[in-house]
């Protein structure tokens, strides 16, 4: 198969990778040059006819969001970066934070200047000590080498960044769960509309976008849309509503392969000659089981799943919720889909802001039923019960505010229905796991 | 006698500027508080919420939100390990390995040693999967832990 040249990762490793003089070196920043010599408007043409979505798991298309922003608004507009990443199975954005920071900020420079907001707000989860340490000192260079502040390269463009660290809650990464926690509040996400860009932080107009998602703008703007549209699968010409699945993607490979690492490829691989090419296969001899496809939130693909592409609607074909974050977790045959379900429902109970009662209550009773499944007293019916739950909580079936409790739901759902004999082996087996308890 | 030195508290008021209203220092306040006390006790709380002009309510509850903040019934040890505990670590030994490091240190997760000088936890998902079982101590990334050099770590911690 062809290799592909990585362009977002194209400078990870590299021992000048992240100061600004090897950055520009590389040839850094001159997109930043070209795009504040268009208008707003021409840069968020070009990143809307890309056909760029959203990298952070909803797959949104980027520049359509940026122009549900009110027109001649007053100001001030607001970007968030949403940094917390904490989608079990990936780890692409801390990478790219740690590795190359001036990517990043020059995509929010480049976003900044077409959504013409002068405040950015980077939205970094805590754990991430070593990205934040790598920010700070590429936003201090940028401050110093006139990249922020005012008059940036004596245009009348002004921008401030500012890096915001969060306390270790996964609801933060929900665009308004973000907002609300920004604000100081605790991180309840909002019932919309209004979105953000109507409405969001300190109730101005607000862009939240991904980082991956924003490492992406630079090279569009540089190197043009026809380049990012020749990459990844393009839209079905017969489904007027498909965006297509455009342009390079990080997949993360993580669970139980030889080689877990974080890889650039075209979208649209299948998960199969992901972890096979790409995660050195399935560790020990083994085989697949089953394979999160991008994040535990979207589900599982079992064993004869495994040639679904990872586009932005391979895994919605086989009954997953989406492509989430691109991120695979692998589990071999020999592990029980019991252990591998109940790790997933107690993330999830642990999680769920308890802001809305079904994703509150559903998530700690689905985890609960499997901890006593695990201890050896579960019943066949518990399994009805856990797909019931798993049916009531979401946006989908319209009974929670966000979609954490959907990516809670997913892997039950598809757990029970992929892997039936798994659950009911080990039920009538009267098997047991040792687990901590600790919830 | 105040329980904010007069220094932390202009570490927070420099953080204004930055936001649109004061509340939003919020979480700036509180990790500085929690780093320099070890945990951010009731007067604390009363403090930080003068500096901001809230109600300490209000404060108190955004930090009961997070599960991050300690009171002072239960504050920090000198360094904080956490072990995480989701899908990709756990495939990989990664409950082992807190149970290792419990039964090691004598702690149960949320715990401090004896001594003070090492708090244990459990994390979700740390974001570091390519390296699983992995652990933070405080803010720092160590991939690929063995119950060996988990134990090499914690030893050297000073």
């Amino acid at each position: 198969m062809p290799t592909f040249e990585p362009v977002l990762l194209r400078r990870v490793g590299k021992e000048s990778g992240q100061s600004l003089a090897g950055y520009r070196a590389d040839g850094g920043y001159q997109a930043t040059k070209k795009a504040l010599g268009l208008a707003p408007d021409e840069v968020t043409k070009i990143v809307k006819d890309s056909g760029l979505r959203g990298r952070g798991g909803a797959g949104f298309p980027t520049g359509v969001k940026w122009t549900f922003l009110p027109k001649d608004h007053p100001g001030p507009i607001y970007l968030c970066v949403n940094a917390d990443e904490s989608e079990p199975g990936t780890f692409n954005n801390r990478i790219l934070m740690e590795h190359d920071p001036h990517q990043i900020l020059e995509g929010i420079m480049i976003a900044a200047h077409a959504i013409k907001c002068h405040t950015a707000y980077i939205y970094l989860r805590y754990e991430f000590g070593r990205s934040y340490r790598t920010l700070d000192r590429a936003i201090r260079e940028c401050y110093d080498n006139n990249l922020l502040g005012k008059n940036i390269l004596g245009t009348a463009f002004s921008l401030d960044v500012y890096l915001h660290r969060g306390a270790g809650a996964y609801i933060c990464g929900e665009e308004t769960g973000l907002l609300e926690s920004l604000e100081g509040k605790r991180a309840w996400p909002r019932i919309k509309p209004p979105f953000p860009a109507v409405e969001g932080l300190f109730r101005k107009p607000t862009i939240v976008n991904n980082i991956e998602t924003l490492a992406c703008v630079p090279h569009i703007i540089e190197r043009g849309v026809d380049w990012f549209r020749s990459i990844g699968v393009p839209p079905d010409p017969n489904n007027p509503r498909d965006a297509g699945s455009l342009g390079p993607k990080l997949y993360c490979i993580s669970g139980h392969v030889n080689n877990p690492c974080c890889v650039e490829l075209p979208l649209g691989i299948t998960a199969r000659a992901l972890v096979d090419d790409f995660g050195g296969g399935v560790w020990k001899g083994r085989k697949v089981k089953a394979c999160v496809p991008g994040g535990i939130s979207m589900g599982f693909l079992s064993a004869a799943e495994m040639d679904t592409p990872l586009d932005f609607n391979g895994p919605l074909r086989v009954g997953c919720l989406g492509l989430g974050t691109a991120a695979a977790i692998v589990v071999d045959d020999q592990t029980s889909m019991v252990d591998v379900l109940f790790n997933c429902c107690r993330f999830m109970a642990h999680e769920s802001c308890g802001q809305c009662t079904p994703c509150r209550e559903g998530t700690d009773w689905s985890r609960k039923i499997l901890q006593r499944i695990q201890a050896g007293q579960g019943t066949l019916s518990d399994l009805d019960t856990l797909t019931e739950i798993a049916q009531s909580m979401g946006t989908i079936p319209g009974t929670t505010i966000c979609g954490l409790a959907d990516g809670a739901a997913w892997p039950i759902k598809n757990a029970i229905q992929k892997f039936r004999d798994d659950f009911e082996h080990y039920i009538q087996s009267g098997r047991k796991t040792a687990v901590a308890v600790t919830a | 006698m105040s329980a904010l030195s007069e220094d932390t508290k202009q570490r927070i008021r420099a953080e204004f500027p930055k936001y649109a209203n004061k509340r939003a220092v919020t979480l700036p306040a509180l990790h500085i508080v929690q780093d320099e006390h070890r945990c951010v006790s009731t007067e604390a709380i009363r403090e930080v919420a003068a500096l901001l002009e809230l109600p300490p309510a209000e404060v108190y509850d955004t930090l009961s939100f997070y599960g991050f903040f300690r009171n002072e019934s239960a504050p920090l040890g000198k360094h904080r390990v956490w072990v995480c505990r989701s899908l990709s670590c756990a495939l990989r030994g990664g409950e082992e390995l807190l149970e290792e490091l419990s039964a090691k240190l004598g702690a149960e997760p949320g715990e401090t040693t004896t001594d003070g000088k090492i708090t244990l936890e459990f994390a979700e998902c740390l974001g570091a999967c390519e390296g699983a079982p992995c652990l933070l101590v405080d803010d720092e990334c160590h991939m690929n832990m063995t119950a060996a050099s988990a134990d090499d770590l914690i030893r050297d911690l000073t």
